[in-house]
C-alpha cells in the first residue's frame, strides 16, 4: 500500500524563474519528477464516489490513474488515461482544472486539490520519454471518413475512427496541423514538439494528413463525398477575429491576437530573421481582453522584448476567463494589469503608427446575460496610456468560409454550426464539433465533442 | 510539395513559374490568388493566378523580385519544389453581361490583368487595355494581353515602347473622349490604383481594383489584411482582393503595407551577405 500525504497545498512544480523565463520562450512550468508525481499522488484518498471526475468533460478514470502513480506504475496509469484522453500532454497542460477536475476534488473544500493536471501531464511526459508505444492497427473497414481541420476536435475524431479501423484523412488549412495548439497557444505553455509528436501518433494508427488544403475553397464537402468519403467531420473553430469597431483599429502597431500569436507561434517570428516572418513589438504593449488569448498574447509580447506589457480589461479581476495558473504566473512575470478599464479609441501619429490608447474607467453594475455584472463606463474618466502596439484579444467568431461553401448545413443565430447531442449536423452524413459548434471554448471540450462524433459516425456508418 | 514544371524571365527581375498544383488548378477562377511558402521557415507570401490550365492541373504566377522571399524564389529552377501552395484563395471576379471594358495594368499588375481580360473577351465582351511599365524591358505579358483585347495601348514611364507616360494617361483621354464602358479595372501599386480612380469616377463608371496588402493565412482567421472599403473593414483574402475602388481607402493600405519596411531591409541583406558567402553562387 503506498503512504498516504496529508499535506494541505499541492506539490510545488518546478518552474523557470520569472525574470529569466520573460525573456525565453522556453517552458514555463517544467514538470514533476518521479518523486514529486508520487508524493503528490499520496495526496489523493482514492474515493469511493469520485467527485473530481464529474469535474472532467471525458471523465478520465482519476483516481485508478493516480493510484497507479502512488505505486509507481506510471505505465499502468498512462494507459488508463488514454482509455478516455487521447491528448494528455497537452490537458495535463491546458485544461483550466480549477474550474474542471480540481474544483470538484474533495480536498479543494480544505486546501489544494489534488494536482490532477501535473500528474496528468507527469504520466504522458513519462510515457513519451519512455517512447510511445504504437497499438497495432485495427482490422480496416475499407470506409473512408474525412476531417476537416486538426485542431484538439478534429484529431481527437480522427483517432478514435482510425483505431475502429476507418481509413481517415484529415484535412488542414495551414502548412501545419494541430489548430490552435499550434497557432495560438504559445511554445512556453505548449511546446509544438508535443503537438507534433500527436500527430505522429495519429499518423501511425493509419491517418492521413493533408495540409494546405482550405477546404471550400480548394474541395467542398460534396466534393469529399463525391471522392468516396461516406461521412465528414467538420472541428475548424473559431477563428474569426473579432475588432472592438472603435476609432483607429487599422493603424500600424495594432494587431488582432490571431494575428499576433500566428506570426510568433505558426511562423516562429521569435525566431526572425533566422526564420522568414516578422512581427512588430514596440517597447510598450496594450493587450485588450482578459482570457487565455490576452494572457498568452501579452506574455509572448513581453519575449519579444517589449519593456512594459499591460493588459486592458473592461471587468474585474474575479471576472476574469483566463486560467488562474496562466493570470498568476503573467502576474509574476510583470504584466501590468489594468482592470475596469475599456478602451475607447486608438490613436495614431501622421505615419499611421499607434502612439496611444484611450480608455475609460468602468463601474461593475447589474449582472448581465452570462451571469457576471456588467461593467458600465463612468462618465468623463478617459485617460490615454501611451502605447506602440496594441493587441486585440476580446474574442473570436466562426470563420464563414467553408459554410459558406457547403449547402444544407443550418446555423445558429451567431453563425456557429447546429447540431444534436452526438454532433450530428442537418446535413446527411455530416458531424460538427469544437469551437465550431461552441463558440471559443476549451481543448479538453472540443475532443470530447470530437469523440462523441466519432462514435455517433461508427453507429452510422455501421448500419450503412 | 508542389513542383514547378517550367519557369520563365519575363523581364529584368520579373519571372514566370508554372506549378503543378491539379487540385487548386480544379477550382482556379480569375480574381483568385494562392499563398506559397518555398521551404519551412519560410514566410507565406500571397501572389495572383496569373493563368490556370485544369486540364493539365497546372497554375502559373508571375512575380517580382521586390525582398527577400521573392529573391528566393527566383532562384528555384524548373523541377525544384515549392514546400507549400495552397489556393484558390479570394473570391473569383463575375462580370455580369459586359459589353465593353477597359483593363489597366501598370507594372506587375499585368499579370493579374490577364486572367480577367481572358475571362472577358472569351464571354464575348469587347476588351480595351491599357498596359504599362516603368520601361520596355519591363513590359511583362504584352502578347497575351493582345490576344485577348481588341485594342491595347502601351505606354513606358521613359518612353522607351509605346506611350511616354504613364498608363492614367491614356486613361484619362479615352474619358474625356467620351468613350463608355461597362466596367473599368485598374490593377497595378496601390498609387497607381488610387490615381486612376480618381480620374475615372467621375464618370459613373463601375471602377474594379485588386488589392495586395500583407497577409499570413489567406482564410479571413488574422485580420492582417483588413482595409477600409465604404467606411467598413473588410478582409482583403476573404472578401476580395477585388474590390469597388471608389470606395477604398488607398492611403491607409499604402501606409500598412510600410509595417515592416526595416525587417524586410533586414531579411533581405541578411540573404544577401549568406549567398555572397556561399560558394555556390561565386
Ligand atoms: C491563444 C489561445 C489560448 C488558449 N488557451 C487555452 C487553454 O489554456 N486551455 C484550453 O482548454 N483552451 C484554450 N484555448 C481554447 C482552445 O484552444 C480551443 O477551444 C480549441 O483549440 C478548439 O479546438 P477545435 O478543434 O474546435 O478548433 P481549433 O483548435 O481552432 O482548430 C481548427 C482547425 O481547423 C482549421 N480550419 C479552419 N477552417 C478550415 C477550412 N476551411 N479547411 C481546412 N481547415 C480549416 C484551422 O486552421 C485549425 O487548424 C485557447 C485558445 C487560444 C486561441
Ligand atoms: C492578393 C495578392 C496578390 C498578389 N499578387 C502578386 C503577383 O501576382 N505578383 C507579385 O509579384 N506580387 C504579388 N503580390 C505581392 C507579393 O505578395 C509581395 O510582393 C511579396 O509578398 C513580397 O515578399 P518579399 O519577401 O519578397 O518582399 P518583402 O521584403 O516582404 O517586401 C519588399 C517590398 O515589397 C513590399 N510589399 C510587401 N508585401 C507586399 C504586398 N503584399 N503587396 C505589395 N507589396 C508588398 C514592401 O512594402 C517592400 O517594399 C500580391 C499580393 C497580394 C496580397
Ligand atoms: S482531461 Fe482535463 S479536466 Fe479531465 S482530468 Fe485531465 S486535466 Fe482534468
Ligand atoms: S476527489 Fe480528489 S481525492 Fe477524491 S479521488 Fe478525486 S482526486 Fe482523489
Ligand atoms: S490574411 Fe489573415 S485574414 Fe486575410
Amino acid at each position: 500500500m503506498p503512504s498516504i500525504n496529508r499535506s494541505k497545498t499541492k506539490t510545488p512544480m518546478p518552474s523557470q524563474d520569472a525574470k529569466l523565463r520573460s525573456k525565453n520562450f522556453n517552458e514555463v512550468a517544467l514538470g514533476y519528477t518521479e518523486e514529486d508525481a508520487i508524493n503528490e499522488a499520496q495526496r489523493c484518498l482514492n474515493c469511493k464516489k469520485p467527485s473530481c471526475m464529474e469535474g472532467c468533460p471525458v471523465q478520465v478514470q482519476i483516481p485508478r490513474f493516480i493510484k497507479h502513480i502512488a505505486e509507481k506504475n506510471f505505465e499502468s496509469a498512462i494507459s488508463v488515461i488514454k482509455e478516455t484522453n487521447s491528448l494528455p500532454a497537452v490537458c495535463g497542460r491546458v485544461c483550466p482544472q480549477e474550474e474542471q477536475c480540481e474544483q470538484k476534488c474533495v480536498l479543494a473544500k480544505r486546501g489544494d486539490p489534488v494536482g490532477i493536471g501535473r500528474l496528468e501531464r507527469f504520466a504522458a511526459d513519462w510515457e513519451r520519454q519512455q517512447g510511445v508505444k504504437i497499438p497495432d492497427k485495427a482490422n480496416p473497414i475499407g470506409k473512408k471518413v474525412a476531417v476537416i481541420g486538426s485542431g484538439p476536435a478534429g484529431l481527437t475524431c480522427a483517432g478514435d475512427l482510425a483505431k475502429l479501423g476507418y481509413d481517415v484523412t484529415v484535412f488542414e488549412a495551414f502548412h501545419e496541423p494541430g489548430g490552435v495548439l499550434i497557432y495560438g497557444i504559445p511554445e512556453f505553455r505548449l511546446p509544438k514538439e508535443i503537438v507534433k509528436q500527436e500527430v505522429d501518433f495519429l499518423k501511425k494508427l493509419g491517418v492521413k494528413v493533408q495540409t494546405d488544403m482550405v477546404m471550400g475553397k480548394v474541395l467542398t464537402v460534396d466534393d469529399i463525398f463525391e471522392k468516396g468519403y461516406e461521412a465528414v467531420f467538420i472541428g475548424t473553430g473559431a477563428g474569426l477575429p473579432k475588432f472592438m469597431k472603435i476609432p483607429g483599429e487599422n493603424y500600424l502597431g495594432v494587431y488582432s491576437a490571431n494575428e499576433f500569436l500566428t506570426r510568433i507561434n505558426l511562423m516562429k517570428a521569435y525566431k526572425f530573421p533566422e526564420t522568414d516572418t516578422p512581427v512588430k513589438v514596440g517597447k510598450k504593449v496594450a493587450v485588450v481582453g482578459g482570457g487565455n488569448v490576452a494572457m498568452d498574447s501579452a506574455r509572448s509580447a513581453l519575449r519579444m522584448g517589449a519593456e512594459e506589457v499591460y493588459i486592458v480589461y473592461r471587468r474585474s479581476e474575479s471576472e476574469m476567463p483566463a486560467r488562474k495558473e496562466e493570470f498568476e504566473h503573467a502576474k509574476e512575470e510583470g504584466i501590468i494589469f489594468k482592470f475596469l478599464t475599456n478602451p475607447t479609441r486608438i490613436i495614431g501619429d501622421e505615419k499611421g503608427w499607434v502612439k496611444g490608447l484611450e480608455c475609460i474607467q468602468m463601474e461593475l453594475g447589474e449582472p448581465d446575460a452570462s451571469g457576471r455584472r456588467r461593467p458600465v463606463p463612468i462618465k468623463g474618466s478617459e485617460f490615454t496610456l501611451d502605447m506602440d502596439t496594441v493587441v486585440i484579444a476580446i474574442g473570436t467568431g466562426p470563420n464563414p468560409l467553408l459554410i459558406e461553401a457547403t449547402e444544407g448545413l443550418k446555423l445558429n443565430k451567431y453563425g456557429y454550426i447546429e447540431t444534436d447531442e452526438d454532433g450530428r449536423t442537418s446535413k446527411e452524413g455530416v458531424w460538427a464539433g469544437g469551437d465550431i459548434v461552441t463558440g471559443s471554448a476549451t481543448v479538453i471540450l472540443a475532443m470530447g465533442a470530437g469523440k462523441k462524433a466519432a462514435q455517433s459516425i461508427h453507429e452510422y456508418l455501421q448500419g450503412k | 510539395m508542389f513542383q514547378i514544371i517550367d519557369k520563365k524571365d519575363l523581364a529584368p527581375s520579373i519571372k514566370q513559374f508554372v506549378v503543378d498544383a491539379p487540385l487548386v488548378a480544379q477550382k482556379a477562377r480569375p480574381g483568385q490568388f494562392i499563398i506559397l511558402r518555398i521551404k519551412e521557415g519560410g514566410e507565406r507570401i500571397p501572389l495572383t493566378i496569373a493563368d490556370y490550365d485544369t486540364q493539365k492541373g497546372t497554375i502559373t504566377i508571375v512575380f517580382q523580385e521586390v525582398g527577400k522571399t521573392t529573391k528566393e524564389l527566383g532562384t528555384l529552377k524548373a523541377g525544384d519544389y515549392l514546400a507549400d501552395f495552397v489556393g484558390p484563395l479570394g473570391k473569383a471576379v463575375e462580370f455580369s453581361n459586359h459589353k465593353k471594358v477597359l483593363g489597366i495594368g501598370g507594372g506587375l499588375g499585368v499579370a493579374p490583368l490577364y486572367p480577367k481580360l481572358k475571362m472577358l473577351h472569351e464571354n464575348g465582351a469587347e476588351v480595351i487595355s491599357i498596359i504599362g511599365a516603368k520601361t520596355a524591358d519591363m513590359l511583362i505579358m504584352e502578347e497575351e494581353i493582345k490576344a485577348v483585347s481588341d485594342k491595347t495601348y502601351v505606354c513606358t514611364d521613359d518612353g522607351s515602347k509605346g506611350r511616354h507616360g504613364f498608363v492614367t494617361v491614356v486613361l484619362k483621354e479615352l474619358l474625356e473622349q467620351g468613350e463608355k464602358f461597362d466596367e473599368i479595372i485598374i490593377i497595378g501599386p496601390p498609387i497607381l490604383m488610387k490615381i486612376g480612380t480618381e480620374i475615372a469616377k467621375p464618370y459613373n463608371i463601375p471602377i474594379m481594383v485588386s488589392l495586395n496588402p500583407i497577409m499570413i493565412d489567406g482564410t479571413g482567421m488574422c485580420g492582417g489584411c483588413r482595409v477600409t472599403v465604404g467606411g467598413e473593414t473588410k478582409f482583403v483574402c476573404v472578401d476580395g482582393p477585388a474590390f469597388d475602388g471608389s470606395k477604398v481607402d488607398f492611403d491607409e493600405l499604402m501606409k500598412r503595407l510600410q509595417t515592416y519596411t526595416s525587417e524586410e531591409k533586414l531579411a533581405l541583406d541578411k540573404y544577401h551577405s549568406e549567398r555572397g558567402a556561399c560558394k555556390c553562387h561565386q
